[in-house]
């Protein structure tokens, strides 16, 4: 039984189950891999892609329900999105694996509150997980993205020549 | 600069990356190869003019070759560096390329084998890729000496551009790269003076790879997608060292997309043509285990019994033998009143945010493995193994891989032989992607083992160490060798033996006693000095406060005594950055802590406040000694996320077993630091002329013991086991 998923502004069919959560028809079926899995119950926010607009746990999401919806996935914002501009000033990545999810996130906070508070930024992201630590530059990025003075100064600079 | 690197060439390897060297060496044997044989595996591969580890294409862009697993570390642009600064390269036109696994050409010169661990990619490149770069700028310089007719001397590059002042001549490397690749290479490239370094140590070392992560299109082994692919899932074992004893397939097969069904010797594997179908395939068997050899003990009960070895309650024996790994002076003769103190460490899942997963594909004579491979040598040799060939017919292509923090470094690489065992039953050239779901990867073991730590210290009449009494229980790492048990495995110990406070200690009895356990071990992120730090740092608040001393002005004596340095040196930075001894007026407590690992030195001095008994971190001041820093931005960022690593294990890690079963399955139950937890680090770098040290771990175990501090400078209330909050 085929269905069709409106993902990226294009209309897709899909030949999955209707029980198969919308990850792995991204990974799997349309080859849409920026998507990750990281733990399969919306704990870990890696598979956060955007549904209407909203930030979404696509691992526990089958796509039985998504015949109207518009779907977004990181491949969506074309690699110079404000966004993904700050995570690449400020070298947010490290391992990488998870910030898709926690970009789809900050790109969904940053569209429904341009200036975000902190809180705003807790409330975003405390869904995601990263195991490399990079939490405080995912703050500083959002917050650069936000055109946000950072709370803390950059660090470190180079130390003295010897 | 072709020449393979012996192990015996190594100076300056650590005591862990020798013993990894020998163990994997005899590993080769298992296979009928001699660790000579290993060195040439795979060593077919041709090179380009400027050798294995640059590459420079028409357009003048410059490929550097990284021997090394990029998971994080941003080793990749610290490697770059290194040959951009000898090669004067235009930094902007450099980029970075996974090497093949080939030990004879891209061995870590600090194992022997092809590999990347021990915080050493970057120590262990230092000189091989500042080479590499000088040798190719000496082919340019040749190149443009020979066109222009003039003296080589007076050749200049820059950026990438070749230079004759005195006749106005330049060129670019890619104008000039058909005349340098006829270049023959230096044999002793001259290499620069590191006080003309222009790229090394600034902030234009930036990591190479975080466009590709932030797009999406960073490949990582679970986004593999090849023809005629099959997805693979394992029900494993609820207990470790259980076995199949039968099982029914006939649920999983009506499952649509389910391929087949095999038994593998780890379990019941699923093969299908998607992976929601491998999953509900994997979850409609039946199986049934066999737990006559199963580890059934509860981790209460093993940690219970590790105390009991502890405080002789259980006498050692033949088999199982206290071992000593600092002794001086005569114990007998410690006299006055001891401090004592207990510290408990629970097992600890790696949890990388990608589970574990591998591609192979398995033919007549080849096997092809595509996958984050963190010690490609070891993962060819149990390859190797399984499907009956030689080690150099296994072909590794390494990916990105979404953190191991030790986990892919693993001496059966278990779940590389599961994967490699199911593709061999496929056969036919086949890839089959193995993927761990999060519950299997949680389950699967290898933890950091559980330890416990006794510590009994006398003073002397100024209220320093006089004699120091140390007892470490814990499961050997290194018995998992191919090698089997060593003597003494360094691991367990390393971080307590060397400290300098025992050096500044005129009787010390330090010994270890590693009892056998069913469970699954595996090095986690800094390795011993995940509990070693916390066992002296948490000791020497505690003695600083008997001796009614300030716990800076207190090791600062130590570090003296002891004659060290570097601690004093990062202790003294940390300290002058975040103005201690500053009182808790704003609100915060601050603990502090100073750990060596992998050569490099970390303080730090966090500031915490408890929360619901909960601890909350502020900022956290940084110091570190790595010699020469080459990218301080990724020196910082690994101090970030060191910091994160082992704040999130101190604060909430716990793998418990009960009746042997493993009670945490997901993010749920195996709660880890979020946004909201993570503290600033600030990163301050002691400038050193030494050559670089590691950077990846040693930011990682210094935090639990900094909290600890503080929680007892708040409350006078040590603590006596990890993690703080308890589920």
């Amino acid at each position: 039984m085929a269905m069709t998923l409106d993902v990226n502004g294009k209309p897709l069919s899909v030949k999955a189950a209707p029980d198969t959560p919308l990850l792995w028809v991204l990974r799997d079926e349309l080859q849409l891999t920026g998507t990750k899995y990281g733990c399969g119950i919306a704990q870990c926010g890696a598979c956060t892609v955007l549904v209407d607009g909203q930030p979404t746990r696509s691992c526990v999401t089958p796509i039985a329900g998504l015949a109207a919806a518009k779907i977004s996935t990181i491949e969506s914002l074309g690699g110079a999105h404000p966004v993904q501009a700050a995570w690449v000033k400020h070298d947010v990545p490290q391992c990488g694996y998870c910030q898709s999810g926690q970009i789809m996130s900050a790109v969904a906070l940053l569209n429904q509150t341009p200036k975000p508070s902190d809180a705003d930024i807790d409330g975003a992201m405390d869904g995601h997980i990263c195991r490399c630590g990079t939490y405080q530059r995912i703050r500083a990025a959002i917050k650069d993205a936000a055109g946000l003075a950072p709370t803390t100064p950059l660090l470190p600079v180079a130390p003295a020549k010897v | 600069m072709n020449a393979p690197v012996k192990p015996s060439d190594v100076a300056g390897a650590t005591r862990r990356e020798v013993v990894v060297a020998a163990t994997l060496a005899s590993g080769a044997l298992l296979v009928g190869c001699s660790p000579g044989d290993l060195l040439s595996v795979g060593a077919k591969s041709e090179f380009g003019a400027f050798g294995p580890f640059v590459r420079i294409d028409p357009d003048g862009v410059v490929t550097v070759v990284s021997k090394h697993i990029e998971f994080g570390q941003g080793n990749h642009a610290g490697l770059a560096a290194i040959v951009a600064e000898e090669l004067e390269a235009d930094w902007s036109k450099v980029r970075v390329e996974q090497a093949p696994a080939i030990a004879k050409v891209y061995a870590n010169t600090g194992m022997g084998v092809q590999g990347t661990g021990g915080s050493s990619a970057i120590s262990n490149s230092w000189e091989q890729l500042r080479k590499a770069g000088a040798s190719a700028k000496a082919m340019f310089v040749e190149a443009a000496a020979n066109k222009w007719n003039a003296p080589a001397g007076e050749i200049t590059v820059k950026d990438s551009v070749v230079s004759h002042a005195g006749s106005s001549k330049s060129a670019t490397f890619a104008e000039l790269l058909p005349d340098a690749a006829k270049v023959t290479p230096p044999t002793t490239p001259t290499l620069k003076d590191p006080k003309t370094f222009t790229l090394i140590g600034t902030d234009r070392v930036r990591r190479k790879d975080s466009q590709a992560k932030s797009d999406g299109t960073a490949r990582f082994t679970q986004d593999v997608q090849l023809p005629n692919m099959l997805v693979a899932m394992v029900a494993h074992a609820p207990r470790f060292g259980a076995k199949v004893a039968s099982f029914d397939s006939t649920e999983a097969k009506k499952i649509p997309g389910v391929v087949e069904v095999y038994e593998i010797p780890s379990g019941v594997a699923v093969v299908a043509d998607s992976t929601w179908a491998a999953k509900k395939g994997r979850d409609a068997l039946a199986v049934k285990w066999n737990e006559d050899a199963a580890e059934k003990r509860s981790s209460d009960a093993i940690l219970a019994s590790y105390k009991d070895l502890a405080s002789g309650k259980t006498p050692a024996t033949d088999k199982l033998k206290w071992q000593a790994f600092e002794s001086k002076g005569d114990i007998a003769k410690a006299t006055g009143e001891a401090f004592e103190a207990t510290y408990d460490f629970p097992y600890l899942a790696h949890a990388a945010m990608e589970p574990m997963n591998c591609v192979a594909q398995v033919s007549l004579g080849k096997a092809k493995l595509t996958f984050g491979s963190q010690i490609p040598t070891m993962d060819q040799l149990n390859t190797a193994k399984i499907v009956a060939m030689l080690p150099g017919a296994v072909e590794i292509e390494t990916l990105f891989a979404g953190g191991s923090f030790g986990r892919r470094a693993n001496f059966q690489s278990d779940y590389v032989a599961e994967c490699v065992e199911i593709a061999k039953k496929v056969g036919k050239d086949r890839p089959v992607k193995l993927i761990w779901t999060r519950e299997d990867d949680m389950a699967a073991g290898y933890y950091r083992p559980i330890v416990h730590h006794t510590v009994r210290v006398t003073l002397d009449k100024d209220g320093y160490p006089a004699s120091w009494r140390h007892r470490i229980v814990t499961q050997s790492i290194m018995k998992g060798s191919p090698m089997g048990v060593p003597e003494l495995d360094e691991t367990a110990v390393e971080g307590a033996k060397g400290s300098p406070y025992l050096k500044a200690t005129p009787i010390v009895d330090a010994q270890l006693i590693q009892p056998e356990v069913g469970v699954p071990v595996l090095w986690w992120r800094s390795v011993g000095a995940t509990h070693t730090a916390f066992a002296m740092e948490h000791t020497i608040d505690q003695l600083a406060k008997k001796a009614g001393k300030d716990p800076v002005e207190y090791r600062r004596a130590l570090y003296t005594k002891a004659g060290a340095n570097r601690h004093l040196a990062v202790l003294n930075l940390a300290a002058e950055k975040a103005g201690w001894p500053n009182t808790a007026a704003d609100g915060w407590t601050r603990g502090v802590a100073v750990h060596e690992s992998f050569g490099s030195v970390v303080a730090q001095i966090a500031e915490v406040k408890l929360e619901g008994g909960v601890p909350k971190l502020g900022k956290v001041v940084t110091a570190i000694d790595c010699g020469t820093a080459i990218s301080p931005d990724q020196i910082a960022a690994q101090m970030e996320g060191g910091t994160c690593f082992g704040l999130s294990g101190a604060m909430f890690g716990q793998i418990t077993l009960k009746d042997g079963a493993v009670e945490q399955a997901n993010f749920d139950t195996y709660r880890v630091l979020r946004n909201t937890e993570a503290p600033t680090v600030e990163t301050h770098i002691v400038p050193s002329g030494a050559a670089p040290s590691g950077v990846g771990e040693p930011g990682t175990p210094v935090i639990a013991p900094a909290v600890a501090n503080a929680i007892f400078a708040m409350t006078g209330k040590p603590t006596s086991s990890l993690p703080f909050v308890k589920a």
